[in-house]
């Protein structure tokens, strides 16, 4: 394999990894802000390893949900890795201990990189640096971010109120654009959501609202014909 | 809620994380390629992000209540509709609640 494809290779997933650790910052700072302490948020970042359902988990805890709740919503956004998974079994190839490694670091990033590399060996490389990069990167600025909101007061803790619920609109958004496959179906499920999040908080525990706007949305009908879903369609 | 609770969540949480991505690289690719998998993947996404900007945005408990998050949150939107890097768009965010804190009380 010519050694430069595989210099751009490790560059690009390199990079990527270390925009995706100010994630981790981020994730870190929310994760305090929602009343966990720096070792639950760490072992969340080291464990879990798949940053929307962090998100989910902690936001659902932060507006006062359930345990259950909370963890009802990880697992709903985490059924994507399953998806990635079952697309990097062809270039994986793995077995054994590799599977049960390599299974760790299934999330968007790392699917992608993996997906748009130009062949098996490439697509493997790719995975390892990405997802290596994106562990190390993810799990230090956890730690930074959750230090840092730690030490906050006052004026500063509002500051950070505002910003998680900026980083999930930050993390919602790409889903909106023009360019995202059926985006204006994702734009009637995402008013939806909301829309109903917001109308149940009066009057459900806390945290329930998030489920149940959810369920409301997968249940208020089929995509519409010509609209449906292929399984082919949803790569980010 | 108490450390324990907390602790289970966390745990909980992240075994459930695990074992769905191991099961993507263990199980037959036709039990994951179903119409509603792929539903669930397409759609839940939007709908549980959404809800939670709304909640962490404009709730507290099982009230509704307007103040500088919402101000933030306006101010992200802004910066996101004009591709601003993640960054910058969390600290404008930051900075326009702890304004919009410091202005209203």
């Amino acid at each position: 394999m010519p050694s430069a494809a595989r210099s751009a290779t490790l560059r690009d997933g390199i990079g990527l990894g270390v925009a995706v650790g100010l994630y981790g910052a981020a994730f870190g700072a929310a994760a305090v802000a929602a009343g966990l302490n720096i070792w639950q948020t760490s072992a969340l970042s080291l464990l879990m390893f798949t940053g929307a359902s962090q998100f989910a988990l902690v936001g659902v805890l932060g507006a006062g949900g359930s345990a259950l709740a909370a963890v009802g919503s990880a697992l709903l956004l985490g059924t994507r890795n399953t998806v990635y998974g079952v697309r990097l079994v062809p270039l994986l190839r793995p077995r054994g201990v590799r599977r049960v490694a390599a299974a760790h670091w299934v999330i968007d990033e790392t699917t992608a990189m993996s997906l748009a590399a130009p062949d098996r060996e490439l697509g493997r490389l790719a995975f390892l640096a990405t997802g290596a990069t994106i562990y190390l990167g993810w799990n230090a600025m956890t730690v930074v971010g959750a230090l840092g909101a730690a030490a906050l007061g006052g004026t500063a803790r509002a500051a950070l109120d505002a910003v998680v619920p900026a980083a999930f609109l930050a993390l919602l958004w790409p889903r909106l654009r023009r360019t995202f496959p059926e985006a204006a179906v994702q734009r009637r499920v995402a008013l939806g959501g909301a829309v109903v999040a917001l109308a149940l908080t009066p009057f459900v525990p806390a945290g329930v609202q998030v489920i149940a706007a959810v369920v409301a949305v997968a249940l208020a009908g089929r995509p519409r014909a010509g609209e449906r879903p292929t399984a082919q369609e949803e790569m980010p | 809620m108490t450390g324990t609770a907390l602790w289970a969540a966390v745990l909980a949480g992240g075994v459930g994380c695990y074992l769905l991505k191991l099961a993507g690289l263990s199980v037959p690719a036709a039990w994951v390629e179903q119409p509603w998998v792929a539903r669930v993947v397409d759609f839940v996404p939007a709908a549980l992000l959404a809800a939670l900007v709304a909640v962490q945005a404009a709730t507290s408990g099982n009230h509704l209540v307007l103040d500088g998050r919402l101000v933030g949150l306006a101010v992200a939107a802004v910066a996101l509709a004009l591709r601003a890097p993640f960054v910058v768009v969390l600290v404008l965010a930051g900075a326009a609640g702890a304004l919009a804190h410091v202005l209203g009380g």
